[in-house]
């Protein structure tokens, strides 16, 4: 069952009982004890969800001295954009005082590229096993989807090695690689799960008018494969851009990206720990992927959901 | 018969898939080999092929790290996957009142989600933060005698993970159960109110058996995760306060990265990838004399 049927099922069924109720207008809503308690829960639970962002976004809208005062839950008294400013330009990790700004550019040059080759990949990927199936490819794909609940850290090491073999290790390239080969068990599955819903007789068809592997892809399968694309591409903007264990190993500190270059300014422990200003790059990494969650709204929630389904 | 022998060697279906022969062979088979490989050497720094035999799993074994670590991830592992289930599930149960708002309730419980673990380690760093966050906010409102500081305690620390880790993963279980709900059909609950069944029975009885599948999809979501934790120990505890949150996924890598120990490392990673390997050996089973009886 999928986000979108769900919005379909929902008025429908609440349609017999408005017509069932008699007068016109609003049904009047019982106020039960069990309904008060309903939302109570609802209700904190969602306080339990916002309080961390609203301290985040309240504090770092304080300046230095208010905050030593203590009052966390309190509105700014004199809201300041300083500390946003220094974050994104002048933070420190270490010596080096560039703020989040190089992160950010560095995020966009990984994920951009990684998002785009391992989409192309898992999508002939997905294109083939369905459609093409030579012997061995679902033992391949199966070793394929193994690959999705395999710890990082038993093919972290054997990748340095084979990276910087070829000398892309701790560089662009090389980050990009590795995003491609762990976005591609989960992507590949999307894929494949998709194309298999399409009906067979589209492709017999275009066989027997001649057309071949790459024609029927091209010409065929990808213009009907918008919507898988887009749940694809929001899996995977937000997975890359929220990685933090292959930035770290893999691009190098001049690539390093956003997630990396925030923890090393929050943890770095040498001088007066700026909260404010280390709450405002840490708002500013989240702003990407959050900005896709509520631009996306329902897709997202399929692409978990499409994402979790296994086999 | 020619046709049928074309359609299997396909020339660019072969080619076309080349990344993903490369990545499932190359990475997953080699990869893990060679990982496995190592594990049975001295390397340090470099892998050699001096071979040890089990040496480096009797020194892991033997480490105090290592074992607080194995210790810690089936706490940090039971605990969290129990209580997000929990929590995941009461979440569901109740969007599933016909409430209002509930696009707004669904974007605030899911949106940690879309966030990195290091943003959510570091928020509640500082909320827990005792000079910061709570206690500091508290003491100030005048309740002087208040103590809460669960980071900067060893023994409390591992459910300050739980909690970071519930905040961020329960909306996603929330989602998966609460579509699972929703397709149950309407039918079966007036069936059972006209039986006279109370809400709470047919919960636990008839819908949430039915939704087998969905409780499934959140629990293996939950366990890769678990398994993977790495992200937000670094950003809220990094690993501490002393030894007393690591967890394997951090241990492996300190291993081949400061410690430069990548015999024992390969160690602690392979002992990461057997339970794994017995799970889905497991499920594989299952799943293959199902459908064995199914063709039967």
């Amino acid at each position: 069952m999928t986000a979108g049927q769900i919005t379909a099922i929902q008025p429908a069924q609440e349609a017999p009982d408005q017509a069932g109720v008699g007068p016109l207008g609003p049904k009047p809503r019982r106020i039960s004890a069990g309904r008060i308690g309903l939302y109570a829960f609802l209700i904190v639970a969602a306080l339990f969800f916002l309080i961390p962002v609203y301290i985040m976004i309240v504090t770092s809208l304080k300046g230095m001295p208010e905050i030593r005062l203590g009052h966390l839950f309190n509105l700014p008294g004199e809201p300041t954009f300083q500390p946003w400013a220094d974050a994104w330009l002048h933070a420190c990790t270490g010596r080096d005082c560039n703020g989040l700004s190089p992160g950010f550019y560095n995020s966009v040059k990984i994920t951009v590229p990684s998002v785009v080759i391992s989409i192309i990949c898992a999508s002939i990927n997905g294109y083939a096993l369905t459609f093409w199936p030579y012997k061995g490819a679902n033992f391949l794909f199966g070793l394929l989807v193994f690959g999705a609940f395999v710890p990082y850290q038993v093919v972290i090491y054997p990748l340095i090695i084979g990276l910087s073999s070829v000398g892309l290790f701790a560089s662009l390239p090389g980050i990009i690689i590795v995003h491609t080969i762990f976005g591609m068990p989960i992507l590949t599955l999307l894929f494949r799960n998709f194309y298999a819903a399409i009906p067979v007789e589209l492709f017999k068809a275009a066989r027997v008018d001649g057309a071949g592997f790459w024609r029927i892809f091209f010409h065929i399968m990808l213009p009907m494969s918008l919507p898988i694309t887009v749940v694809a591409v929001i899996l995977q903007v937000t997975g890359i851009w929220n990685d933090f264990l292959f930035g770290i190993v893999f691009a190098g500190r001049p690539n390093w990206p956003m997630t990396v270059q925030l923890n090393n300014i929050v943890n770095t422990t040498t001088g007066v720990r700026e909260y404010n200003v280390n709450m405002a790059a840490t708002i500013l990494t989240a702003a990407v992927p959050l900005l896709i969650y509520f631009i996306s709204g329902r897709w997202f929630v399929r692409g978990i959901a499409a994402g979790a389904v296994k086999g | 018969m020619q046709k049928s022998w074309r359609r299997r060697f396909h020339l660019p279906a072969v080619i076309g898939t080349i990344p993903m022969i490369l990545v499932a062979v190359g990475v997953f088979v080699i990869g893990i080999g060679f990982s496995v490989l190592w594990s049975f050497t001295s390397s340090k720094l470099f892998p050699t092929y001096d071979f040890v035999g089990l040496a480096q799993y009797r020194r892991l074994w033997s480490d105090s790290r290592w074992l607080v670590s194995v210790n810690n991830i089936w706490f940090f592992g039971l605990m969290s996957i129990t209580c997000n289930m929990v929590f995941g599930y009461l979440l569901a149960v109740f969007m599933d009142q016909r409430i209002r708002q509930e696009d707004l309730f669904r974007s605030i419980f899911l949106y940690p989600f879309a966030m990195s673990l290091i943003v959510t380690g570091l928020v509640w760093q500082w909320v827990l933060d005792p000079n910061l966050g709570l206690q500091a906010a508290l003491r100030n409102l005048g309740w002087s005698s208040f103590s809460f500081a669960p980071l900067v305690d060893a023994d409390t620390a591992l459910y300050a993970l739980v909690v970071a880790g519930i905040w961020q993963g329960s909306g996603v279980t929330m989602a998966i159960l609460l579509a699972g709900l929703r397709g149950v059909d309407e039918e079966i609950w007036k069936a059972a109110r006209v039986d006279g069944i109370p809400t709470w029975r047919t919960h636990m009885s008839i819908v949430a058996p039915m939704m087998k599948g969905a409780f499934a999809t959140a629990f293996v979501l939950q366990c890769v995760s678990v398994v993977r934790v790495y992200d937000l120990v670094i950003a809220m505890t990094g690993g501490g306060p002393g030894i007393a949150t690591s967890m394997p996924a951090v241990y492996v890598i300190q291993l081949i990265t400061v410690r430069q120990n990548v015999g024992q490392g390969m160690a602690a990673a392979t002992m990461m990838l057997l339970p794994v390997l017995v799970v889905l050996a497991f499920s594989g089973i299952l799943l293959w004399r199902r459908n064995r009886e199914a063709s039967a």
